[in-house]
């Protein structure tokens, strides 16, 4: 019944709260929003052109299929390629290939020469081991994919990161200050001296937040999964699970660390500290290439277990069997938090003697 | 006889800094019972004891029999805070449904609760204002009101008038010694105004963590050969120098 109490008020105050509100439902949705035009639009804007050098006929229509405008020439130096703009080359000289790129822009020099090595190594599969093509220099190897495919972009991978992060955020900092503000103003002194009990306080707030917390993450998962047509292929009742998962961590580890904020700014400078770095470890950068050590701090960070957990089910189609592990790491997470949270209390009210 | 509050060689200090040291009182059931001192003395951290919100590091404080902290014990003190501790996004009358049902109120209670806490302190008209729009007389008559929200046995009020008209003064005053004569209640106040020191049956002058003297208003004036409680406070403020 105190629970209730508890819940119906931080309800309360959180509807009376527009502002708040927006943050939590509208920010995420309009980030992901303009990552996914960002990532997505530069593609086709603009046809890379590509100067051909002695380049036979199948190959240039190909790299045309492929959405580059070929200009064919009869001899090609880095001179031409400044001054006819192009992005680059693909020279054939006795039998050597080379590929002249203009690299103003290292990501769209690696796309292309991605995108080219890839057609040509495609025609050398066509045709076999036919002499009069020698297509080896050029070509990397052929190109498989184990996930996605061909049209899959950055954003499908960074995706299911980002809306880990975004629970995680958001539901951090609203928790995280709207426990502080209970702090400064004295509101928190005041309800210990009623007959509630800390565990009743953290029930209520946890459930409280825990319902914003909640449909925001269904608000932003079908957002991501039904508007942006982010790739989506396991069940997305999983991805809604691990992001509940994380939004109770973000949830306990905000009311926790509001234990040593004084001041809302104090809590906003928890950011650099305790969310930015989840960011780096969370696989937006690859883990395998890091020291041993740093790869161990990954470990205990909660946002790289609900990474992992959704990347496997959004990007790479596992069921709720594969990302369990992934489950059992947040729930402890949690737990942790929820304990020391009631630890933290008693700053506030100690412990009855009598009992 | 019959002791609500006891208070036996007490001891506090924040860090290094001794806040309160071998304080005894006893506060008899039906009384209303003033702490004076100047800023700093102790007082809040001393009522504050009797709510259980702070612990002694010495001594014991028992509250109708029982040890003090004991969160039973809570349903049965009316805390008033010296700074008002309020939601400001809420109504006054959502704050105080809100405390009402914190504590073992039936519905057809909480609601009595709430019209008389209200009525008393002259908010029922403001009553569906938010907090955060109330002025500070306002608001301080709101945190009275949820003091007083689950008919208490005792009443620890920390500065209650502060901010608070004359008019309103005078009946907040007469509505506290009405819940006394009538209902018994046990009412601790602390205060700097000393014609409410005056009103107390009993005092408890306190300075620099120590009861200096404690007695009936009357009492102290004769203790210290003076005639007023304001000429008590300058004394006893002097003589520890
Ligand atoms: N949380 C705290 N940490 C450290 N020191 C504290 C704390 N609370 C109070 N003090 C110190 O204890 C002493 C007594 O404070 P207290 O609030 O009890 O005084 P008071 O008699 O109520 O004063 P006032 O009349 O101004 O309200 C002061 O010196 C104060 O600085
Ligand atoms: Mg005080």
């Amino acid at each position: 019944m105190r629970i209730n109490a508890l819940i119906q008020r931080i309800c309360l105050q959180m509807i009376r709260d527009k502002r708040t509100l927006a943050l939590l439902f509208v920010a995420p949705l309009l980030i992901l929003s303009l990552m996914y035009v960002m990532f997505n639009g530069s593609g086709d804007a603009v046809k890379p052109k590509l100067g051909a050098v002695n380049v036979p006929a199948p190959v240039s229509q190909a790299l045309a299929h492929a959405d580059i405008e070929v200009i064919p020439y009869h001899d090609m130096d880095k001179e031409t390629i400044v001054s006819d703009k192009l992005d680059g080359a693909l020279i054939s000289k006795d039998g050597h290939w080379s590929l002249l790129l203009e690299n103003v822009d290292p990501t769209a020099a690696k796309a292309m020469q991605m995108k080219v090595g890839q057609i040509m190594a495609g025609l050398l599969l066509q045709n076999g081991q036919q002499g009069s093509m020698d297509l080896s220099q050029a070509s990397s190897l052929p190109v498989e994919y184990v996930y996605g495919n061909a049209d899959s972009t950055f954003f499908d991978v960074l995706s299911p990161i980002l809306i880990g992060f975004f629970v995680f955020f958001f539901v951090f900092l609203i928790s995280g200050i709207g426990l502080l503000r209970e702090r400064t103003t004295g509101t928190l002194e005041r309800l210990m001296s009623t007959p509630i009990r800390r565990g009743e306080v953290i029930t209520g707030y946890l459930t409280g937040y825990g319902l914003f917390a909640v449909i925001q993450t269904v608000i932003v998962v079908l957002f991501a999964v039904n508007v942006l047509d982010i790739s989506l292929v396991g069940s997305i009742w999983n991805v809604l699970v691990i992001n509940l998962l994380l939004a109770l961590v973000a949830l306990s580890l905000g009311i926790l660390l509001s234990t040593f904020a004084s001041s809302e700014f104090q809590m906003v400078q928890f950011i650099p500290v305790v969310v930015v770095p989840q960011v780096f470890f969370s696989g937006i950068f690859a883990l395998d290439g890091m020291a041993e050590w740093l790869q161990t701090i990954a470990r205990i960070m909660p946002l790289y277990y609900a990474a992992d957990a959704l990347k496997g089910v959004m990007y790479k189609g596992y069921g709720f069997g594969d990302i369990i592990g992934d489950l059992l790491v947040l729930v402890l997470f949690v737990f942790v938090f929820i304990g020391l949270n009631v630890i933290a209390l008693k700053k506030y009210r100690k412990p009855s003697a009598s009992k | 006889m019959d002791h609500t509050v006891r208070v036996e060689q007490v001891g506090k200090r924040y860090g290094n800094k001794i806040v309160l040291e071998k304080v005894d009182l006893t506060i008899e059931r039906g009384q209303i019972y003033g702490f004076i001192g100047p800023s700093g003395a102790g007082k809040t951290t001393l009522v504050k004891m009797l709510v259980g919100m702070e612990t002694a590091d010495e001594g014991t404080v028992t509250v109708l029999g029982k040890k003090m902290p004991n969160l039973r014990m809570l349903q049965e003190i009316g805390y008033m805070a010296q700074s008002d501790a309020l939601y400001t996004e809420l109504t006054g009358e959502e704050n105080l449904r809100f405390f009402a049902s914190l504590f073992k109120l039936n519905k057809e209670e909480q609601k009595q609760r709430i019209a008389y806490a209200a009525e008393l302190v002259n908010l029922t008209p403001d009553l569906a204002k938010k907090a955060g729009a109330y002025s500070g007389g306002m608001k301080r008559r709101l945190s009275l009101a949820i003091a007083l929200i689950q008919n208490p046995q005792i009443l620890i009020l920390d500065e209650p008038t502060v901010g608070i008209d004359p008019e309103l003064r005078l009946s907040i005053w007469n509505e506290l010694f009405r819940l006394k004569n009538e209902e018994g209640k046990t009412i601790i106040v602390t205060t700097h105004v000393m014609d409410e020191a005056d009103r107390c049956d009993y005092l408890a002058m306190v300075r620099e963590g120590r009861v200096l003297a404690n007695g009936t208003p009357r009492q102290l004036t004769e203790q210290y050969g003076v005639n007023t409680l304001e000429e008590v406070f300058l004394r006893a403020g002097g003589k520890s120098k």
